[in-house]
């Protein structure tokens, strides 16, 4: 294997490797949207009362 | 224009969400990780340039692969939002104009048609991982890479029974366990059939995969096999300038990236439409596509090739010439099955393989078929039973079309071709000019930015508004102008027996179309009226 291959491989293989991870690690951390408290101006009531 | 919304009650009756966020990224990039992945991708990088592909393969990315689906997902939650599951529905929103949902047939008839062969070779990869575990495939020491490879391409060939037309019976039985097998996924809907599945299939895949990873890395000789895919291999006399000035690599990595990533399916946009409003599209739809380029280039671009080329000893002239082309059925079916046979322990890493295969095709088939689905139940008012029934007919048809006509495997071929090729660029083309221009940029970027965990870096709208648009055409009339002669060519010189073989595929295409087109005008009327009733409803109910 030639040095150019090991350049082109590391950093094809470490780059997507790296975004996955960071992804991942990113999603993990985010709060899921199910999860956000609403406060009561957020909530519709379905309430179309005249 | 009228109004079309469905009323509330109706939708509410059918609402179906997510259950998480980790579910739809695993839902989303099983769909776009398939056999192309770890079949294609290796084949082309080895054969155009090694190394050096990764440069138009990962500008590709960036330049119409991460656009599209950041697209595709922000229109599918924003129809999704105005109770919409289906493309008709959805393009109807996007762009409200009277005809826009017509655009919605091809959105479901690419997916469906696609799912018809799809399902052939993901029952392929399932028989291989039984006859390896039964020792069916075995590899013989002490021949040349050609005679190998003429030994899998003979087993293959006696499985699907490609030198005449007919119906392989030990092939349609294990078709019909893997057809109603999605078709159980399917009727569990959403969150119970498709999350749960991918749920449990993605991590299972990767964990295969990675088992072979390691066998494959610490066979002897493993830099001779990772030399010949990675090292920069550049024709005599041409340098990396001219290199990069060849169109045909262009065109090759970004239709990779394309139909890996699975943009311009109708799946996506379906997929998407079942977020909540407020769920992120930036940073799931990243995460669904880094995924996917995961398991092509970490794992497929590690595994394939190398394991070919050291057991096999090189790759024969006959097989570097149809990978090149980008033939998975190549690499996949006639290159590695005696591979594994050669490998200690290669029965149950082969086992493992090809169920891994496996798993990646069904992720991928569900998705096929939910858009449709989607429609037949929000659009014709049909229940989940009927729904899946009425698809179930109809691709059992495509399937026996698919199966049939096996000669050369033209049906599968022409049903790819057509289908999987040309219309994909054609609904990708059609929705990216949805999304930068109908849409219009400033909702577009209002509706990305709607509960998004990551920020869009502003150069994306002017990529997605020019570029991707321009790339797509480009690489369309480039590869259209390479492809359709010899197609045409090829229709015309076949005799009229094999002939059958292209145009029944190509009638049933056309029929379905037909069948969508309708299907929407009655829709469209069918949602006028539920519109009406709930006014009347509302007048006489204050």
């Amino acid at each position: 294997m030639t040095l150019g291959g090991w350049i082109f491989m590391l950093l094809s293989v470490g780059g997507i490797f790296v975004w996955t991870v960071y992804c991942f690690v990113r999603v993990f951390r985010a709060r899921d949207a199910r999860e956000h408290m609403h406060g009561p101006l957020d909530i519709d009531t379905h309430d179309r009362g005249t | 224009m009228a109004d079309l919304n469905p009323s509330a009650q109706t939708l509410e009756r059918r609402r179906e969400n997510w259950g998480t966020k980790l579910g739809v990224i695993l839902a989303v990039s099983g769909s776009a990780v398939g056999l192309g992945n770890f079949l294609r991708f290796p084949g082309l990088a080895a054969t155009h340039g090694g190394g050096m592909f990764m440069i138009p393969y990962f500008i590709s990315l960036l330049l119409l692969g991460i656009p599209l689906v950041w697209a595709e997902w922000a229109m599918g939650r924003y129809g999704g939002a105005r109770g919409y599951n289906s493309a008709p529905g959805i393009y109807s929103v996007i762009w409200p104009r009277p005809w826009s949902r017509y655009f919605g047939a091809l959105a479901l008839m690419v997916p469906i048609v696609i799912y018809m062969y799809y399902v052939y070779i993901e029952s392929w990869c399932l028989y291989y991982a039984w006859s390896y575990l039964r020792a069916f495939v075995t590899g013989n020491r002490g021949v040349s890479p050609g005679e190998s490879v003429e030994q899998g391409a003979a087993f293959f060939s006696n499985y699907v029974q490609d030198t005449q037309n007919g119906l392989p019976g030990p092939a349609i039985a294990m078709l019909i366990l893997v057809f109603l097998l999605n078709y159980v996924f399917i009727y569990r809907g959403v969150t119970r059939g498709i999350e749960t599945f991918s749920r449990y299939a993605m991590p299972l895949l990767v964990l295969c995969a990675l088992v072979v990873l390691v066998r494959v890395l610490t066979l002897p000789n493993i830099l001779d096999g990772l030399g010949f895919m990675w090292n920069p291999s550049l024709p005599e006399g041409q340098s990396t300038w001219d290199y990069l000035k060849n169109a045909e690599v262009w065109l090759l990595a970004a239709g990779q990236i394309f139909f890996s990533i699975s943009v311009g399916f109708g799946i996506i946009i379906n997929y998407a439409s079942y977020l909540r409003r407020n769920d992120d599209v930036v940073l799931s739809g990243m995460t669904a596509c880094a995924t996917n380029e995961f398991c092509e280039v970490c794992l497929g671009g590690l595994i394939t090739i190398p394991v070919a080329f050291i057991f096999l000893g090189g790759l024969p002239e006959g097989l570097l010439r149809s990978i090149s082309e980008g033939s998975s059925l190549a690499v996949g079916f006639f290159a590695l099955p005696p591979v594994f046979g050669l490998m200690p322990l290669g029965l149950l890493f082969g086992a493992l393989w090809f169920f891994m295969l496996s798993l990646a095709a069904i992720t991928s088939s569900l998705s096929m078929l939910q858009p449709t689905i989607a429609f037949l139940e929000e659009g014709m008012g049909l229940g989940r039973r009927a729904a899946v029934a009425l698809l179930g007919l109809l691709t059992a048809i495509g399937c026996l079309i698919a199966v049939y006509f096996s000669k050369n495997l033209a049906a599968l071929d022409t049903m790819d071709f057509w289908v999987g090729s040309v219309c994909i660029y054609v609904l990708a083309t059609i929705q990216v000019l949805m999304f930068g221009w109908a849409f219009g940029i400033e909702r577009a970027r209002a509706e990305i930015a709607q509960g998004a965990e990551m920020k869009v870096p502003a150069i994306f709208w002017p990529v997605i508004r020019y570029v991707t648009p321009v790339y797509l055409l480009v690489i369309f009339l480039f590869w259209a102008k390479q492809k359709f002669p010899e197609r045409i060519r090829g229709i015309v010189e076949l005799d009229a027996a094999d002939r059958a073989g292209v145009l029944f595929p190509l009638i049933y295409i056309g029929l379905l179309i037909l069948f969508f087109v309708i299907m929407i005008a009655l829709t469209r009327q069918r949602m006028d009226r539920l519109r009406v009733e709930e006014h009347a409803r509302e007048e006489v109910v204050p």
